[in-house]
C-alpha cells in the first residue's frame, strides 16, 4: 500500500446556515485517479477548496503531501495544480503568456520554462496554438490548456473539478485520454470530480458524496457489486426447458420471460458464467447478452434517489449563496 | 510522512530556501501582464490619450474666454493653468482603470489562477499596484509630449520630478481602487463608488480652479484630498520658477511628496491588509 498523498479526516465545512460538507474522512493514494461522485451542490467542490487551501474548513483536517491544508498553506499550493470547474485563463493574452506567468507564479527556474512549455504544450496537442490569444480558443481546447498549465511545475497532486463540464462527448474522451496517460506517465495522483456516472468509471475509486457526506467508497466494480450482479439475458428456441435446466445445473434464480421468450438469469460474474452456459446446453443458447449495473442504479440505492433528478435550479442558489459568503 | 515533508514537493525547486526572490519574481510576473495587456490594447492607450485631449481642447478654450482669476498673473492663459491638472487627472483615471481590472479578472475567473499560486497576497499586491502605477505614469508621461502646444516648456530635471510626483500618486491610488475593487462584486458597484469617489477627488484636487478664495467647507475638503498635493507638485515642477508658479503653487514640492508618500504607506497596508482578509 503506498502512502496516503492526500489524508481527510472529519472535514467540514459550513456557510452561515449552511452545511455543505458535513464530516468527510478518507484517502487517497499516491497515483491514484481518485474520483468524487455527486450531484451539484453535494459539497464537491467545497471538500476541493479546502484541500486547495481556496477554504479553510470549520471542522476537522487534512494534509496534502504531507502538509496540512491550514498550517502549511503554501507547501500545500507548491504540490498541487488545479483546474477550476470554470475557466480561469486570462483571454487577452495568448497561450504561451498564460503558461509563463504561472511558471513565474509557480517558482519553476526560468531556464526550465521553455521545455516544460513545450512539453506540456505538445502533451495536449496545442503547440502550433501557443501563439495564439485564448480568446481564440474553443471550450475544449481552453480545457486543455489549463489541464497543461496545471502540470507545469509538476505538481504531485492534480486537481480537476468537473474536467469536462460543458463539453462535446468527443472532447470529454479525449480529456480522459490525457487524464489516464498523464497517471502512466507521471505518476501524478488525480483527484477529480464529476457528476457524470459514466466518467466516474475512469477513476481507480470513487467517493460517492451526497448532502455533504460521503456515502460509499470503494472501486467503480466493488461499488456495482453492492447493487447485485450481472444481468444475463439468454435468447433460447425453448426457454422453459433452458431456464428448467439452468437451475438444475448452477443453482440460482433463472427465470423465463414469457413475453419475448427469452431467459433471465443474474449471476455474481456473469462474463464466467455464459461460456459455462454456452458449453452446457449448446442447442438451448442463440444468443447472449450480459449487462453489468451501472453507477446509477448504485447511486439510486444508496441515496434514494437519482444523481440528475436534483433541481439544477435549487443546487445553482446553493452555488450562489456559498459563493457570496466566500467572498466576505 | 516526514520523508514526504523533507523532500522539495513535486521537483519544484526553491520551496523553502529562495523565498524572497520568489516572491519578487511572482510580483514580477503580475507587474509584466499588467504591462503586457496594456501595450496590447492600443484602444486603451487612445483612448486615455483622447479624454485629457478633450478636456484641454473644450474646456481650455471654452473656460479660456472667460477665465479671470486675480490669482493668475496677465499673459498666461487657462490652458496653462489647467494643464497639470490634466495630468494629474490622466493619472488618477488611469490608475483606477487598472485597479478595477482585478473586478474583470474575478468576473473571468483569471483571480483564483492568482489566488492559488504559492504567492503571498502581499506580493500580488505588490505586483498589481507597480503595473497600475507604471501604466499611468506612462499614460502621464506621453501627455508630456503636448506641453509645448499649450507653452509649457520643460526641462530634463522638471520632467523627472513629475514622473516622480506622478508614479507615487499612481501607486496610492491604485491602492485605493484595490480596496474599493476587491469588496466589489459587480462592474455596476463600481460605478457608484467612481461617482462618489473619483469625482469629487478629482473636482477637490484643484485641477480646474485655484483653490484659493473658496468657503472654508470646501478648503477643508481640498486639504484632505490627498490628489491636491499631487496637483500642486505637478504644478509646481511645470511652471517652474514662473510668476505662475509663486501665484498658484502651495506648498514645496518636497512638502507635496512627502504627503503622497504617506497616503501611500496607508493605501497599500489597506490594499494588502484587503487581500489577506479574503478567503478565496
Amino acid at each position: 500500500m503506498q502512502p496516503a498523498i492526500i489524508d481527510v479526516r472529519d472535514l467540514a465545512k459550513r456557510f452561515g446556515p449552511i452545511e455543505a460538507v458535513r464530516g468527510v474522512t478518507f484517502a487517497v493514494a499516491a497515483g491514484e485517479i481518485f474520483g468524487f461522485l455527486g450531484p451539484n451542490g453535494a459539497g464537491k467542490t467545497t471538500t476541493i477548496k479546502m484541500l486547495a487551501t481556496l477554504l479553510r474548513p470549520t471542522a476537522g483536517r487534512a494534509s496534502l503531501a504531507g502538509y496540512d491544508v491550514v498550517a502549511r498553506p503554501a507547501d500545500v499550493r507548491r504540490s498541487m495544480g488545479i483546474v477550476f470547474q470554470d475557466p480561469s485563463l486570462d483571454n487577452r493574452l495568448t497561450a504561451e503568456q498564460n503558461l509563463r506567468f504561472h511558471a513565474m507564479l509557480y517558482g519553476v527556474p526560468g531556464s526550465e520554462i521553455e521545455p516544460r512549455l513545450a512539453e506540456v504544450l505538445a502533451m495536449v496537442e496545442l503547440s502550433d496554438r501557443r501563439r495564439a490569444l485564448v480568446a481564440t480558443y474553443s471550450g475544449g481546447m481552453k480545457r486543455r490548456l489549463e489541464i497543461a498549465r496545471g502540470l507545469l511545475h509538476r505538481p504531485r497532486v492534480l486537481f480537476l473539478d468537473e474536467p469536462t463540464l460543458g463539453l462535446d462527448l468527443q472532447t470529454r474522451n479525449h480529456i480522459w485520454e490525457y487524464v489516464v496517460g498523464l497517471r502512466r506517465r507521471e505518476g501524478v495522483t488525480v483527484f477529480m470530480t464529476t457528476h457524470y456516472i459514466e466518467e466516474s468509471e475512469h477513476c481507480d475509486r470513487i467517493a460517492i458524496i451526497d448532502g455533504g457526506r460521503i456515502v460509499a467508497l470503494d472501486t467503480p466494480e466493488a461499488l456495482r457489486r453492492q447493487v447485485g450482479g450481472d444481468v444475463i439475458t439468454i435468447t433460447s428456441p425453448d426457454p422453459q426447458l433452458l431456464a428448467r435446466e439452468i437451475g438444475a445445473r448452477f443453482g440460482g434464480g433463472a427465470v423465463a420471460r414469457a413475453s419475448d421468450g427469452q431467459v433471465i438469469v443474474e449471476q455474481e460474474r456473469g462474463a464466467e458464467f455464459v461460456p459455462r452456459v454456452a458449453a452446457a446446453f449448446p442447442s438451448l443458447v442463440t444468443a447472449v447478452t450480459v449487462k453489468r449495473p451501472t453507477l446509477d442504479d448504485v447511486f439510486l440505492k444508496l441515496t434514494g434517489h437519482a444523481i440528475r433528478e436534483e433541481s439544477a435550479s435549487a443546487a445553482d442558489q446553493l452555488r450562489t449563496m456559498a459563493r457570496a459568503w466566500g467572498r466576505r | 510522512m516526514i520523508g514526504t515533508a523533507a523532500r522539495s514537493p513535486g521537483g519544484v525547486p526553491g520551496a523553502a530556501p529562495a523565498r524572497l526572490p520568489h516572491e519578487i519574481r511572482a510580483a514580477y510576473a503580475i507587474w509584466l501582464r499588467e504591462l503586457t495587456r496594456f501595450v496590447s490594447e492600443r484602444a486603451r492607450i487612445a483612448g486615455a490619450l483622447g479624454q485629457p485631449l478633450i478636456y484641454l481642447a473644450i474646456m481650455g478654450t471654452g473656460f479660456g474666454a472667460t477665465f479671470r482669476s486675480a490669482a493668475v498673473p496677465r499673459g498666461f492663459s487657462y490652458l496653462q493653468f489647467m494643464y497639470p491638472g490634466v495630468l494629474g487627472m490622466t493619472v488618477l483615471f488611469t490608475a483606477m482603470f487598472s485597479a478595477i481590472s482585478i473586478i474583470w479578472d474575478r468576473e473571468f475567473g483569471f483571480l483564483k489562477e492568482i489566488l492559488v499560486a504559492p504567492v503571498a497576497r502581499a506580493s500580488i499586491v505588490a505586483g498589481k499596484v507597480a503595473g497600475g502605477a507604471t501604466v499611468a505614469t506612462l499614460q502621464g508621461v506621453l501627455l508630456l509630449l503636448l506641453a509645448p502646444l499649450v507653452g509649457v516648456h520643460l526641462g530634463a530635471a522638471q520632467v523627472a520630478g513629475i514622473a516622480l510626483a506622478m508614479l507615487l500618486v499612481a501607486a496610492s491610488l491604485t491602492s485605493l481602487g484595490l480596496v474599493i475593487a476587491s469588496r466589489m462584486a459587480t462592474m455596476e458597484g463600481f460605478q457608484v463608488v467612481m461617482n462618489f469617489l473619483v469625482l469629487p477627488l478629482w473636482l477637490l484636487s484643484g485641477a480646474f480652479f485655484p483653490l484659493r478664495g473658496l468657503p472654508l467647507w470646501m478648503t477643508v475638503l481640498t486639504r484632505i484630498d490627498p490628489l491636491t498635493y499631487a496637483v500642486d507638485a505637478l504644478r509646481g515642477m511645470v511652471y517652474g520658477a514662473s510668476p505662475l508658479a509663486r501665484a498658484l503653487v502651495v506648498h514645496p514640492y518636497r512638502l507635496n511628496i512627502g504627503i503622497i508618500v504617506l497616503f501611500l504607506a496607508v493605501m497599500l497596508t489597506a490594499a494588502i491588509a484587503t487581500f489577506r482578509s479574503r478567503e478565496d
